[in-house]
């Protein structure tokens, strides 16, 4: 029988779901609820201290492996350490010259909305494009995962992390410009 | 539908034993008690029937604590013993308090402490144990009309609270001596007491406008489960602004140049709050103030000449909402309902405003001071184990963002805000010097970048890490969030398997110590009760122990255990039997650490079983 509370299944194997970057969100959503229905320190709330604590580990885990899966950008670095793929955020670049200019580019527009005559028109349109190429990135990289190019998966990983970040300043500088407006 | 008979949690109740549980709203202005009964959550009432119990404690000479109406009707001629607001005080470091000394009459202790005190005339205080004293009063006054010991409560917080204020609310429970089942975030207690009477389904806005916190919560409900999308708010923004922004303006009115007359500035604040409750029915009102000189002044105040005044407020509230959303991925016409909370809702232009900003009309139907204590009595009574079918589970997230202090005084976020938790992430560190066997870690919690900017948590110093060259030690730091919110930390050094010494040194809270020794001379007076007391609560606990691990036995221990496992586990047990009948504590205690540790493997495999049988119990849903 397997043990569910095993920490050394994958986090595919705890939700009972196959090991690839297109996920059934909806079921995923539903198992996570039940197994939170019966691992969540509430249900031990006059339980004893090992029931407690078994119960805080184990719903820990159950929510890491739900975040972790939920996220396409965090899903395809899990994948590809699954699949023995470093993968260290900090010091890998992505070594794409185009797109690197491209990067570059998009912080410039960044750093200049202040002065349009609409900021906030102007971040949201920038916001779009984003949405849009991480979209594409994410076709891209289960295409390279399914046919087992794991190089590529990553290099399309990183530019994916390099949206991710460009997505949290762009959210910064929103609620910057939002607090000048009110 | 099989998944519900087996989601019961396991060798926690006898079914038929109802246990007295309550939720307790410890709020700025006012704290409230509830408790279920009969299946239906009401507030209690004090002699006078009344529900509120003003957070105000009068600290006398004699070193007596009187705490609600009477206390706050002395509030301006004693201000500087009567402590109102303290919740403002929570968690806060005698940096944090300094801003809000100006509008707190109190003396600050000036001493070296981080956890600043006021002094009374009955002593010097903490913000933890002016709270216990209130807390003391709602559970001698929920004890009283129940007829019986308190088995747990639950008590709310804002949702904006750190991990310092949540702390602090813990210990002040611990000093009043309650055990809590759960901190519980205001509004998510709100969105309790309205979903389970509607059976909701959508996504869900709290609006929580208290006497001083400000709280705005998106909230997702589905099949029972409430899942925290996002939080926001302010923790220092509510009512008493409201009295503060109406009670400038009438200084401004009557001229008033000298504002260093505590007694005269609480009249004049006292009357501001009398004129905007009036404004709620009304629009135009007048309020008379008793000057100095003793000269009597009437001013007249119009509901626009208000409203004007709070919109700035009322404005930052707006622009926390739309934080709030962007931050759950949700936009203003996918909320399905809002829900108001806080007596500052009662505010005609406060519920305008979010009927305009959400376009729809909000919830008013329960009253907005009871709505959370009420929401907090549905999720006591379940955490008491007095509704074993019960489906509610409540998925809450971290206010706000874990992280370290890195190199430059920058932080690196370890745990982002509005994680789910529980939550335990590990972050690995190294020495960077040969031999190294200490190393600090400095832990905040905020969203700023810069580490001053955020709150610091604590300093932990890492020890005895066995002496390397450097680089070479692997120090893997594990932050464990539990449900209520609160950080622990575990350190190891994963090369040689030594566990690293944690001592925790938090920055705006006491040691555990501290809060012991209060908790010791809180209780000198009543040593001998204390031993009664002691002993009936271990025999209560060994109570417990027994009738729970019959239960799982009887349940399911031949299957799940081999002969020699059921036998170990039931002469454990017979061994807790016979010593719960002695009058020891210690005995007991150990009798049933060793019950626990006989079937510590049992309840992982039972714990297993269950979470199978749900993961089973919806293959089989899925399919029809």
């Amino acid at each position: 029988m397997p043990i569910d509370l095993d920490f050394s299944r994958s986090y595919f194997e705890l939700f009972g779901l196959p090991e690839s970057y297109l996920v059934d969100t909806a079921v995923m959503a539903d198992r996570y609820r039940s197994m939170q229905a019966a691992l969540h320190p509430d249900r031990f709330a006059s339980g004893s201290e090992q029931e407690r604590r078994l119960s805080v580990q184990g719903a820990s885990w159950v929510n890491e492996a739900y975040e972790t899966l939920k996220d396409p950008l965090r899903r395809a670095r899990y994948l590809l350490q699954l699949k023995g793929v470093d993968f260290d955020a900090d010091k890998d670049t992505a070594s794409d010259p185009e797109f690197l200019m491209q990067q570059i580019e998009l912080r410039e527009q960044l750093e200049q909305i202040d002065s349009e005559s609409d900021p906030l028109s102007a971040l949201d349109r920038v916001s779009a494009d984003i949405r849009g190429w991480n979209n594409e990135l994410r076709n891209q990289f289960e295409a390279a995962y399914n046919q087992n190019e794991l190089d590529t998966a990553r290099q399309i990983a990183l530019k994916m992390q390099f949206f991710n970040r460009l997505f949290d300043e762009l959210r910064r500088k929103e609620e910057q410009l939002e607090e000048t407006l009110m | 539908m099989a998944l519900l008979q087996i989601s019961e949690p396991g060798m926690s109740t006898k079914p038929h034993e109802h246990r007295l549980a309550a939720g307790i709203d410890l709020g700025t202005t006012n704290s409230l008690v509830a408790t279920v009964r009969s299946g239906t959550p009401s507030t209690l009432e004090d002699a006078e029937g009344r529900y509120l119990l003003p957070s105000v404690v009068r600290y006398l000479s004699s070193g007596e604590a009187i705490v609600g109406y009477t206390a706050r009707q002395a509030a301006s001629e004693d201000p500087y013993n009567t402590i109102a607001s303290i919740k403002r005080l929570m968690g806060r470091g005698r940096e944090d308090v300094k801003p809000l000394a100006g509008r707190m009459p109190y003396h600050f202790v000036d001493e070296d402490t981080t956890v600043p005190r006021i002094h009374t005339a009955a002593g010097d205080f903490t913000a933890m144990q002016v709270s216990a004293d209130i807390l003391k009063i709602l559970k001698q006054r929920a004890e009283d009309s129940l007829g019986g010991d308190l088995t747990g409560v639950v008590i709310t917080v804002p949702a904006y609270f750190d991990d310092a204020q949540r702390q602090a609310t813990k210990d002040a429970a611990t000093l009043a001596g309650l055990n809590v089942f759960r901190l519980l975030n205001e509004p998510t207690a709100a969105a309790v007491a309205y979903g389970l009477d509607k059976g909701a389904k959508g996504i869900i806005a709290v609006y929580d406008l208290g006497g001083g916190t400000f709280d705005i919560s998106i909230l997702r409900l589905n099949k029972g489960v409430f899942e925290v999308l996002s939080t926001g708010g302010d923790s220092a923004l509510g009512g008493d602004d409201f009295d503060h922004a109406l009670a400038e303006w009438m200084i401004q009115q009557l001229g008033i140049t000298d504002t260093s007359d505590p007694r005269l500035m609480r009249r004049i604040l006292n009357a501001a709050h009398e004129g905007k409750l009036a404004l709620t029915d009304t629009m135009e009102t007048q309020v008379s103030v008793e000057l100095s000189d003793g000269e009597s002044r009437v001013l007249s105040i119009s509901r626009d000449q208000m409203n004007e005044l709070i919109e700035p407020l009322i404005n930052k509230t707006v622009m926390a909402c739309r934080r709030a959303l962007r931050d759950a991925d949700v936009a203003a016409e996918d909320v399905l309902d809002v829900v108001m909370v806080g007596g500052s809702t009662r505010v005609p232009r406060v519920r305008e405003r979010m009927s305009e900003f959400f376009g729809r009309p909000a919830l008013v139907d329960i009253d907005p001071d009871q709505v959370v204590a009420i929401g907090a009595a549905i999720q006591a009574d379940i955490l008491a184990g007095n509704k074993p079918d019960e489906e509610m589970l409540l998925l809450d997230v971290i206010p706000l963002s874990l992280g370290i202090e890195t190199m430059g005084g920058l932080t690196e976020k370890i745990i982002p805000r509005n994680t789910t938790i529980p939550v335990a992430r590990a972050q690995e560190f190294t020495t960077f010097k040969d031999g190294q066997t200490a190393m600090s870690i400095h832990v905040v919690q905020g969203e700023r970048e810069v580490v001053d900017e955020c709150r610091s948590l604590a300093r932990f110093a890492l020890r005895d890490i066995p002496p390397m060259v450097a680089g070479a030690a692997r120090i893997r730091v594990t932050f464990q969030v539990d449900a209520d919110g609160l950080l622990n930390v575990e350190a190891r050094e994963e090369t040689s398997g030594v566990s690293a010494k944690v001592e925790v040194k938090p920055s705006y809270g006491l040691t555990d110590s501290e809060i012991e020794h209060m908790l010791r001379d809180s209780m000198a007076h009543a040593r001998d009760d204390m031993q009664a007391r002691a002993l009936r609560e271990q025999q209560v606990e060994a109570d417990r122990v027994i009738e729970a691990i019959n239960a799982a036995l009887q349940a399911d221990g031949e299957e799940l255990l081999s002969e020699d496992e059921f036998a170990r586990i039931e002469s454990a047990r017979d061994t807790l039997i016979e010593r719960r009948n002695g009058g020891e504590i210690e005995p007991i205690k150990a009798a049933i650490k060793a019950v626990e540790v006989a079937s510590e493997e049992y309840v992982a495999r039972r714990m297993n079983k269950s979470v199978q049988s749900m993961m089973a119990g919806h293959k089989v849903e899925e399919f029809e």
